[in-house]
Protein backbone atom coordinates (compact mmCIF):
# COMPACT_ATOMS: atom_id res chain seq x y z
CA UNK A 1 0.00 0.00 0.00
CA UNK A 2 3.07 2.42 0.87
CA UNK A 3 5.66 2.02 -2.02
CA UNK A 4 8.92 4.01 -1.70
CA UNK A 5 10.87 3.78 -5.14
CA UNK A 6 14.62 5.29 -5.17
CA UNK A 7 13.36 8.15 -2.81
CA UNK A 8 16.38 10.93 -2.89
CA UNK A 9 16.26 15.06 -1.20
CA UNK A 10 18.97 16.66 -0.38
CA UNK A 11 19.29 20.14 1.53
CA UNK A 12 22.26 22.22 0.10
CA UNK A 13 24.98 19.60 0.85
CA UNK A 14 23.47 17.40 3.00
CA UNK A 15 22.10 14.52 1.64
CA UNK A 16 18.86 14.09 4.24
CA UNK A 17 17.49 11.08 2.09
CA UNK A 18 20.24 8.80 0.09
CA UNK A 19 17.99 6.48 -2.71
CA UNK A 20 15.31 4.76 -0.12
CA UNK A 21 13.20 1.79 -1.26
CA UNK A 22 10.72 -0.14 0.61
CA UNK A 23 6.99 -1.31 0.46
CA UNK A 24 4.71 -1.38 3.61
CA UNK A 25 1.59 -3.69 2.69
CA UNK A 26 -1.80 -3.75 4.63
CA UNK A 27 -1.51 -5.01 8.31
CA UNK A 28 2.02 -4.32 8.62
CA UNK A 29 3.77 -2.15 11.25
CA UNK A 30 6.15 -0.45 9.98
CA UNK A 31 8.82 1.09 12.87
CA UNK A 32 11.18 3.64 11.35
CA UNK A 33 14.36 3.66 13.48
CA UNK A 34 17.67 6.34 13.22
CA UNK A 35 19.61 8.59 15.06
CA UNK A 36 18.55 12.30 14.80
CA UNK A 37 18.98 13.76 11.54
CA UNK A 38 19.07 10.19 10.21
CA UNK A 39 16.32 11.23 7.28
CA UNK A 40 13.66 9.80 9.19
CA UNK A 41 10.93 13.23 9.24
CA UNK A 42 12.35 13.96 5.79
CA UNK A 43 11.09 10.43 4.47
CA UNK A 44 7.81 10.75 6.03
CA UNK A 45 7.30 14.42 5.06
CA UNK A 46 8.11 13.00 1.24
CA UNK A 47 5.56 10.44 1.50
CA UNK A 48 3.10 12.49 3.22
CA UNK A 49 3.45 15.17 0.04
CA UNK A 50 5.06 17.82 1.81
CA UNK A 51 8.05 17.87 -0.11
CA UNK A 52 8.73 16.55 -3.05
CA UNK A 53 11.62 14.28 -3.63
CA UNK A 54 14.95 15.55 -5.89
CA UNK A 55 14.61 11.95 -7.57
CA UNK A 56 12.50 8.35 -7.00
CA UNK A 57 8.96 8.58 -6.40
CA UNK A 58 6.26 6.87 -3.82
CA UNK A 59 2.74 5.58 -4.14
CA UNK A 60 -0.05 5.64 -1.65
CA UNK A 61 -2.85 3.20 -2.19
CA UNK A 62 -1.68 2.95 -5.90
CA UNK A 63 -1.29 6.89 -6.26
CA UNK A 64 1.81 8.60 -7.31
CA UNK A 65 2.40 11.30 -4.71
CA UNK A 66 3.70 13.27 -7.50
CA UNK A 67 1.54 12.35 -10.55
CA UNK A 68 -1.95 12.35 -8.02
CA UNK A 69 -1.02 14.36 -4.97
CA UNK A 70 -4.73 14.80 -3.90
CA UNK A 71 -5.92 11.12 -4.00
CA UNK A 72 -2.80 9.84 -1.94
CA UNK A 73 -3.53 12.27 0.13
CA UNK A 74 -6.77 11.48 0.75
CA UNK A 75 -6.02 7.84 1.29
CA UNK A 76 -3.61 9.18 4.30
CA UNK A 77 -3.59 9.97 7.31
CA UNK A 78 -0.36 11.98 8.84
CA UNK A 79 0.56 13.16 12.21
CA UNK A 80 3.85 15.43 11.52
CA UNK A 81 6.67 15.88 14.34
CA UNK A 82 5.93 17.46 17.03
CA UNK A 83 2.11 17.78 16.06
CA UNK A 84 1.82 21.55 14.68
CA UNK A 85 -1.76 22.84 14.72
CA UNK A 86 -3.62 26.30 14.03
CA UNK A 87 -3.25 27.25 17.51
CA UNK A 88 -5.67 30.38 18.04
CA UNK A 89 -8.95 27.18 17.01
CA UNK A 90 -10.17 25.20 19.76
CA UNK A 91 -10.04 21.75 19.11
CA UNK A 92 -13.48 21.10 17.91
CA UNK A 93 -12.90 24.20 15.61
CA UNK A 94 -9.67 22.32 13.95
CA UNK A 95 -11.79 18.84 13.76
CA UNK A 96 -14.81 20.72 11.58
CA UNK A 97 -11.95 22.22 9.76
CA UNK A 98 -10.64 19.09 8.94
CA UNK A 99 -13.55 17.34 8.22
CA UNK A 100 -14.28 20.49 5.83
CA UNK A 101 -11.11 19.81 3.61
CA UNK A 102 -11.95 16.14 3.83
CA UNK A 103 -15.69 15.88 2.98
CA UNK A 104 -17.02 14.75 5.73
CA UNK A 105 -20.29 16.65 6.10
CA UNK A 106 -23.75 16.09 7.94
CA UNK A 107 -24.40 13.14 9.91
CA UNK A 108 -21.24 11.51 9.02
CA UNK A 109 -19.25 13.66 10.42
CA UNK A 110 -21.33 13.73 14.04
CA UNK A 111 -20.25 10.19 13.86
CA UNK A 112 -16.72 10.28 12.97
CA UNK A 113 -16.36 12.98 15.84
CA UNK A 114 -18.47 10.93 18.23
CA UNK A 115 -16.24 8.17 17.48
CA UNK A 116 -12.79 9.84 17.32
CA UNK A 117 -12.86 12.54 20.32
CA UNK A 118 -13.17 9.49 22.75
CA UNK A 119 -10.90 7.16 21.15
CA UNK A 120 -8.10 10.02 21.62
CA UNK A 121 -9.32 10.96 24.56
CA UNK A 122 -10.09 14.77 24.02
CA UNK A 123 -13.42 14.99 25.26
CA UNK A 124 -12.25 17.08 28.20
CA UNK A 125 -10.14 19.78 26.42
CA UNK A 126 -12.89 19.76 23.08
CA UNK A 127 -14.36 23.42 23.26
CA UNK A 128 -10.26 24.53 24.64
CA UNK A 129 -8.15 26.49 22.05
CA UNK A 130 -4.91 24.82 21.37
CA UNK A 131 -2.58 26.99 22.37
CA UNK A 132 -3.48 26.32 26.50
CA UNK A 133 -3.31 22.28 25.84
CA UNK A 134 0.03 20.77 27.00
CA UNK A 135 2.19 18.50 24.68
CA UNK A 136 -0.03 15.22 25.17
CA UNK A 137 -3.38 16.73 24.39
CA UNK A 138 -1.50 18.58 21.42
CA UNK A 139 -0.36 15.09 19.98
CA UNK A 140 -3.56 13.80 20.70
CA UNK A 141 -5.66 16.26 18.59
CA UNK A 142 -3.10 15.51 16.06
CA UNK A 143 -3.47 11.58 16.09
CA UNK A 144 -7.62 12.87 16.09
CA UNK A 145 -6.79 14.71 13.00
CA UNK A 146 -5.11 11.93 11.10
CA UNK A 147 -7.35 9.29 11.84
CA UNK A 148 -10.76 11.08 11.29
CA UNK A 149 -11.15 9.98 7.88
CA UNK A 150 -10.57 6.42 8.58
CA UNK A 151 -7.62 6.43 6.11
CA UNK A 152 -6.20 3.32 4.65
CA UNK A 153 -2.51 4.37 5.31
CA UNK A 154 -1.18 6.12 8.85
CA UNK A 155 2.46 7.85 8.86
CA UNK A 156 3.05 8.64 12.70
CA UNK A 157 6.30 10.77 13.15
CA UNK A 158 6.68 9.94 16.89
CA UNK A 159 3.24 9.38 18.13
CA UNK A 160 3.98 8.97 21.54
CA UNK A 161 6.80 11.39 22.53
CA UNK A 162 5.94 13.67 25.01
CA UNK A 163 2.76 11.85 26.51
CA UNK A 164 2.55 10.21 29.79
CA UNK A 165 3.15 6.62 30.39
CA UNK A 166 -0.57 5.58 30.47
CA UNK A 167 -0.96 7.74 27.17
CA UNK A 168 1.83 5.98 25.97
CA UNK A 169 -0.15 2.49 26.33
CA UNK A 170 -3.26 3.74 24.97
CA UNK A 171 -1.53 4.83 21.82
CA UNK A 172 -0.13 1.88 21.27
CA UNK A 173 -2.56 -0.01 22.32
CA UNK A 174 -4.75 1.95 19.21
CA UNK A 175 -2.24 1.34 16.90
CA UNK A 176 -2.44 -2.27 17.55
CA UNK A 177 -5.80 -2.42 16.94
CA UNK A 178 -5.80 -0.42 13.62
CA UNK A 179 -2.79 -2.54 12.41
CA UNK A 180 -5.06 -5.35 11.10
CA UNK A 181 -7.04 -3.37 8.93
CA UNK A 182 -4.07 -0.52 7.58
CA UNK A 183 -0.72 -0.19 6.79
CA UNK A 184 1.39 1.82 9.47
CA UNK A 185 4.46 3.45 9.41
CA UNK A 186 5.87 5.17 12.83
CA UNK A 187 9.07 6.45 13.78
CA UNK A 188 9.91 6.48 16.99
CA UNK A 189 13.31 6.57 19.61
CA UNK A 190 11.79 4.36 22.15
CA UNK A 191 13.09 0.59 21.34
CA UNK A 192 10.27 -1.18 23.17
CA UNK A 193 7.98 0.74 21.66
CA UNK A 194 9.29 -0.99 18.32
CA UNK A 195 8.88 -4.46 19.64
CA UNK A 196 5.57 -3.72 21.04
CA UNK A 197 4.03 -2.54 18.31
CA UNK A 198 5.51 -3.12 15.30
CA UNK A 199 5.60 -6.17 12.55
CA UNK A 200 9.05 -5.12 11.08
CA UNK A 201 11.70 -2.86 11.27
CA UNK A 202 13.70 0.19 9.25
CA UNK A 203 16.82 1.12 10.32
CA UNK A 204 18.17 4.52 8.56
CA UNK A 205 21.35 6.14 8.88
CA UNK A 206 22.45 9.29 7.30
CA UNK A 207 19.65 8.75 4.56
CA UNK A 208 20.42 5.27 3.89
CA UNK A 209 18.46 2.31 4.56
CA UNK A 210 20.76 0.15 6.99
CA UNK A 211 18.52 -2.85 8.20
CA UNK A 212 15.05 -4.15 7.31
CA UNK A 213 13.78 -7.02 8.85
CA UNK A 214 11.51 -7.89 12.12
CA UNK A 215 12.82 -6.81 15.44
CA UNK A 216 12.97 -10.49 16.42
CA UNK A 217 15.04 -11.58 13.46
CA UNK A 218 17.47 -8.38 14.66
CA UNK A 219 17.89 -9.75 17.80
CA UNK A 220 18.16 -13.53 16.62
CA UNK A 221 20.45 -12.38 14.20
CA UNK A 222 22.84 -9.97 16.55
CA UNK A 223 22.46 -12.18 19.78
CA UNK A 224 21.40 -9.18 21.96
CA UNK A 225 18.58 -6.34 22.62
CA UNK A 226 17.27 -4.29 20.38
CA UNK A 227 18.83 -1.29 22.19
CA UNK A 228 21.79 -2.91 21.83
CA UNK A 229 21.59 -4.04 17.62
CA UNK A 230 20.21 -0.15 17.11
CA UNK A 231 23.74 0.95 18.35
CA UNK A 232 26.24 -1.67 16.72
CA UNK A 233 24.22 -0.97 13.38
CA UNK A 234 24.07 2.86 13.39
CA UNK A 235 27.50 3.68 14.91
CA UNK A 236 29.37 1.05 13.00
CA UNK A 237 27.81 2.74 10.25
CA UNK A 238 28.80 6.38 11.09
CA UNK A 239 32.20 5.76 12.49
CA UNK B 1 -13.58 23.92 -4.48
CA UNK B 2 -14.65 22.63 -1.24
CA UNK B 3 -11.16 23.25 0.06
CA UNK B 4 -11.00 26.95 -1.07
CA UNK B 5 -13.96 27.15 0.86
CA UNK B 6 -12.42 25.47 3.64
CA UNK B 7 -9.48 27.35 4.08
CA UNK B 8 -11.63 30.47 3.18
CA UNK B 9 -13.95 29.42 6.10
CA UNK B 10 -11.42 29.09 8.25
CA UNK B 11 -8.65 32.16 7.56
CA UNK B 12 -11.53 34.19 7.77
CA UNK B 13 -12.74 32.74 11.48
CA UNK B 14 -9.48 33.29 12.98
CA UNK B 15 -9.18 37.16 12.07
CA UNK B 16 -12.12 37.55 14.51
CA UNK B 17 -10.74 34.58 17.10
CA UNK B 18 -8.09 37.04 17.29
CA UNK B 19 -7.49 40.39 18.56
CA UNK B 20 -6.14 41.17 14.70
CA UNK B 21 -9.69 41.80 13.26
CA UNK B 22 -10.61 44.25 15.78
CA UNK B 23 -7.27 46.24 16.47
CA UNK B 24 -7.12 46.31 12.55
CA UNK B 25 -11.05 47.98 12.10
CA UNK B 26 -10.56 50.31 15.18
CA UNK B 27 -7.86 51.73 13.79
CA UNK B 28 -9.17 51.76 10.47
CA UNK B 29 -12.10 53.17 11.06
CA UNK B 30 -10.42 55.99 13.52
CA UNK B 31 -7.92 57.11 10.79
CA UNK B 32 -9.99 57.27 7.79
CA UNK B 33 -12.34 59.24 9.65
CA UNK B 34 -10.31 61.52 11.02
CA UNK B 35 -7.97 62.12 7.95
CA UNK B 36 -11.12 63.11 5.89
CA UNK B 37 -12.19 65.79 8.86
CA UNK B 38 -8.86 66.91 9.05
CA UNK B 39 -8.69 68.02 5.30
CA UNK B 40 -11.43 70.41 5.33
CA UNK B 41 -14.81 68.25 4.59
CA UNK B 42 -16.93 70.64 5.71
CA UNK B 43 -14.81 73.29 4.67
CA UNK B 44 -14.98 72.14 0.82
CA UNK B 45 -18.78 72.47 0.92
CA UNK B 46 -18.95 70.07 -1.65
CA UNK B 47 -21.55 66.92 -0.98
CA UNK B 48 -18.94 64.29 -2.15
CA UNK B 49 -16.62 61.64 -0.41
CA UNK B 50 -12.86 62.77 -2.58
CA UNK B 51 -11.89 63.50 0.88
CA UNK B 52 -11.73 60.34 2.12
CA UNK B 53 -11.04 58.42 -0.77
CA UNK B 54 -7.56 60.74 -1.55
CA UNK B 55 -6.11 59.13 1.87
CA UNK B 56 -7.28 55.82 1.30
CA UNK B 57 -4.09 54.92 -0.32
CA UNK B 58 -1.79 56.71 2.07
CA UNK B 59 -3.88 54.88 5.03
CA UNK B 60 -3.61 51.06 3.12
CA UNK B 61 0.03 51.40 2.98
CA UNK B 62 0.47 50.38 6.71
CA UNK B 63 -2.68 48.73 7.03
CA UNK B 64 -3.09 46.10 4.48
CA UNK B 65 0.31 45.13 4.74
CA UNK B 66 -0.78 44.19 8.48
CA UNK B 67 -3.65 41.84 7.33
CA UNK B 68 -1.59 40.48 5.04
CA UNK B 69 1.77 39.76 6.97
CA UNK B 70 0.11 36.90 8.63
CA UNK B 71 -1.21 34.77 6.31
CA UNK B 72 1.63 32.70 5.53
CA UNK B 73 4.32 33.28 7.95
CA UNK B 74 2.65 32.40 10.93
CA UNK B 75 1.81 29.13 8.87
CA UNK B 76 5.07 28.78 8.44
CA UNK B 77 6.61 29.56 11.95
CA UNK B 78 4.19 27.46 13.53
CA UNK B 79 4.64 24.62 11.58
CA UNK B 80 0.86 24.68 10.47
CA UNK B 81 1.91 24.85 7.05
CA UNK B 82 2.59 21.22 7.35
CA UNK B 83 -1.05 20.11 8.53
CA UNK B 84 -2.67 22.40 5.98
CA UNK B 85 -0.35 20.93 2.91
CA UNK B 86 -0.51 17.59 3.59
CA UNK B 87 -4.08 17.72 3.43
CA UNK B 88 -5.97 16.74 0.18
CA UNK B 89 -5.12 21.19 -0.69
CA UNK B 90 -3.50 22.08 -3.34
CA UNK B 91 -1.37 25.32 -3.12
CA UNK B 92 -3.72 27.11 -5.28
CA UNK B 93 -6.39 26.37 -3.55
CA UNK B 94 -4.47 27.31 -0.12
CA UNK B 95 -2.92 30.44 -1.79
CA UNK B 96 -6.49 31.62 -3.25
CA UNK B 97 -8.64 30.88 0.02
CA UNK B 98 -6.27 33.00 2.29
CA UNK B 99 -6.13 35.68 -0.45
CA UNK B 100 -9.84 35.60 -0.65
CA UNK B 101 -10.26 35.26 3.19
CA UNK B 102 -8.03 38.92 3.78
CA UNK B 103 -9.48 40.38 0.93
CA UNK B 104 -13.52 39.59 2.25
CA UNK B 105 -12.04 41.27 5.85
CA UNK B 106 -10.69 44.32 4.07
CA UNK B 107 -14.31 44.68 2.53
CA UNK B 108 -16.19 44.33 5.64
CA UNK B 109 -13.61 47.01 6.72
CA UNK B 110 -14.38 49.19 3.68
CA UNK B 111 -18.48 48.23 4.59
CA UNK B 112 -18.01 49.87 8.04
CA UNK B 113 -17.58 53.42 6.56
CA UNK B 114 -20.79 53.24 5.32
CA UNK B 115 -21.66 56.55 8.18
CA UNK B 116 -19.75 58.42 6.00
CA UNK B 117 -22.08 58.43 2.72
CA UNK B 118 -24.55 58.58 4.50
CA UNK B 119 -23.53 61.08 6.41
CA UNK B 120 -22.98 62.88 3.05
CA UNK B 121 -26.24 61.90 2.32
CA UNK B 122 -28.53 63.54 4.78
CA UNK B 123 -26.17 66.60 4.14
CA UNK B 124 -26.60 67.21 0.60
CA UNK B 125 -27.45 65.56 -2.89
CA UNK B 126 -24.20 63.53 -3.64
CA UNK B 127 -23.41 61.68 -6.89
CA UNK B 128 -24.42 57.93 -5.91
CA UNK B 129 -22.54 56.62 -9.30
CA UNK B 130 -19.23 58.25 -8.06
CA UNK B 131 -19.39 57.12 -4.42
CA UNK B 132 -20.10 53.33 -5.58
CA UNK B 133 -17.24 53.44 -8.21
CA UNK B 134 -15.08 54.68 -5.55
CA UNK B 135 -15.70 51.90 -3.40
CA UNK B 136 -15.15 49.98 -6.29
CA UNK B 137 -11.88 51.59 -6.64
CA UNK B 138 -10.56 51.35 -2.78
CA UNK B 139 -11.37 47.14 -2.66
CA UNK B 140 -9.50 46.77 -6.22
CA UNK B 141 -6.79 48.72 -4.72
CA UNK B 142 -6.73 46.96 -1.61
CA UNK B 143 -6.93 43.77 -3.43
CA UNK B 144 -3.31 44.60 -5.31
CA UNK B 145 -1.82 45.75 -1.83
CA UNK B 146 -3.06 42.58 -0.31
CA UNK B 147 -1.25 40.57 -3.23
CA UNK B 148 1.91 41.79 -2.64
CA UNK B 149 1.81 41.60 1.11
CA UNK B 150 0.86 38.13 0.31
CA UNK B 151 3.59 37.53 -1.63
CA UNK B 152 5.94 38.89 1.26
CA UNK B 153 4.06 36.97 4.14
CA UNK B 154 5.19 33.62 1.89
CA UNK B 155 8.74 35.12 1.42
CA UNK B 156 9.91 35.42 4.91
CA UNK B 157 8.96 33.27 8.44
CA UNK B 158 9.09 36.46 10.34
CA UNK B 159 5.95 38.25 10.75
CA UNK B 160 7.77 41.82 11.11
CA UNK B 161 10.09 41.55 7.98
CA UNK B 162 7.08 40.84 5.55
CA UNK B 163 5.50 43.51 6.73
CA UNK B 164 8.25 45.65 6.61
CA UNK B 165 9.13 44.59 3.30
CA UNK B 166 5.32 44.82 1.74
CA UNK B 167 4.91 48.48 3.24
CA UNK B 168 8.12 49.59 1.47
CA UNK B 169 6.99 47.66 -2.05
CA UNK B 170 3.20 48.92 -1.61
CA UNK B 171 4.85 52.82 -0.65
CA UNK B 172 6.76 52.45 -3.93
CA UNK B 173 4.29 51.78 -5.94
CA UNK B 174 2.33 54.59 -4.59
CA UNK B 175 4.48 57.05 -4.03
CA UNK B 176 5.92 56.46 -7.75
CA UNK B 177 2.34 58.40 -9.04
CA UNK B 178 2.83 61.23 -6.65
CA UNK B 179 3.99 64.92 -8.45
CA UNK B 180 6.79 65.64 -6.55
CA UNK B 181 8.79 62.10 -7.24
CA UNK B 182 7.62 62.68 -10.98
CA UNK B 183 9.15 65.83 -11.10
CA UNK B 184 11.92 64.77 -9.63
CA UNK B 185 12.55 61.68 -12.14
CA UNK B 186 12.21 64.22 -15.03
CA UNK B 187 14.87 65.90 -13.81
CA UNK B 188 17.37 63.04 -14.95
CA UNK B 189 15.17 60.50 -16.55
CA UNK B 190 13.66 61.01 -20.11
CA UNK B 191 10.14 62.17 -19.97
CA UNK B 192 8.57 58.77 -21.94
CA UNK B 193 10.26 56.77 -18.92
CA UNK B 194 8.91 58.98 -16.14
CA UNK B 195 5.22 58.70 -17.90
CA UNK B 196 5.76 54.63 -17.68
CA UNK B 197 6.62 54.65 -13.89
CA UNK B 198 3.74 57.04 -13.63
CA UNK B 199 1.22 55.01 -15.00
CA UNK B 200 2.79 51.70 -13.10
CA UNK B 201 1.80 53.33 -10.14
CA UNK B 202 -1.45 52.91 -7.82
CA UNK B 203 -1.96 56.39 -7.07
CA UNK B 204 -2.51 56.69 -11.19
CA UNK B 205 -4.78 54.38 -11.60
CA UNK B 206 -6.65 54.41 -8.25
CA UNK B 207 -7.71 58.31 -8.88
CA UNK B 208 -8.48 57.49 -12.42
CA UNK B 209 -11.67 55.64 -10.99
CA UNK B 210 -12.43 58.03 -8.47
CA UNK B 211 -13.26 60.25 -11.05
CA UNK B 212 -15.97 58.16 -11.98
CA UNK B 213 -15.00 55.98 -14.92
CA UNK B 214 -14.34 52.20 -14.82
CA UNK B 215 -12.22 51.65 -17.52
CA UNK B 216 -10.65 48.73 -18.76
CA UNK B 217 -6.94 50.20 -18.21
CA UNK B 218 -7.49 50.90 -15.24
CA UNK B 219 -9.03 47.65 -14.04
CA UNK B 220 -6.86 45.21 -15.89
CA UNK B 221 -4.28 46.87 -14.28
CA UNK B 222 -5.25 46.02 -10.92
CA UNK B 223 -6.16 42.69 -12.08
CA UNK B 224 -2.63 41.60 -13.32
CA UNK B 225 -1.58 43.15 -10.51
CA UNK B 226 -2.86 40.90 -7.76
CA UNK B 227 -2.89 37.81 -10.53
CA UNK B 228 0.71 38.50 -11.20
CA UNK B 229 1.58 38.91 -6.87
CA UNK B 230 -0.67 35.54 -6.57
CA UNK B 231 0.91 33.65 -8.82
CA UNK B 232 4.50 34.78 -7.28
CA UNK B 233 3.55 33.61 -3.86
CA UNK B 234 1.89 30.26 -4.74
CA UNK B 235 5.96 29.76 -6.43
CA UNK B 236 7.68 31.08 -3.87
CA UNK B 237 5.50 29.25 -1.35
CA UNK B 238 5.73 25.80 -2.98
CA UNK B 239 9.90 26.39 -3.54
CA UNK B 240 10.05 27.60 0.74
CA UNK B 241 7.22 25.73 2.90
CA UNK B 242 9.49 23.22 4.19
CA UNK B 243 12.55 25.60 5.10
Amino acid sequence: MISAKNLTRSFGPIVAVDDISFDVEKGQVLGFLGPNGAGKTTTMRILAGFIKPDSGTAGICGYDILKNPIKAKQSLGYLAENAPLYNEMTVGGFLNFVCDIRRISGKARTKKMDEIVPTCAIESVYHQTIETLSKGYRRRVGLAQALIHDPAVLILDEPTDGLDPNQKYEVRKLIKKLSAEKCIIVSTHILEEVEDVCTRTIIIARGKILADSTPEELKEKHQCSLDKVFRKITMAKSA
Amino acid sequence: MRSFWAVFKRELKSYFTTPVAYVFLVIFLFFSGYLTFRQGFFEARQADMYAFFMNLPLLFIFMVPSVAMRLWSEERKSGSIEILLTLPVTITEAVLGKFFAAWFFLLIALLLTIPMPITIFVLGEPDTGLIITGYIGSLLMAGGFLAIGCFFSAVSKNQVISFILSVVACAILVFAGMPTTMNYLSSFLPVNLVGAIGTMSFRTHFESIQRGVLEFKDISYFVFLIVGWIIASGIILDERKAQ
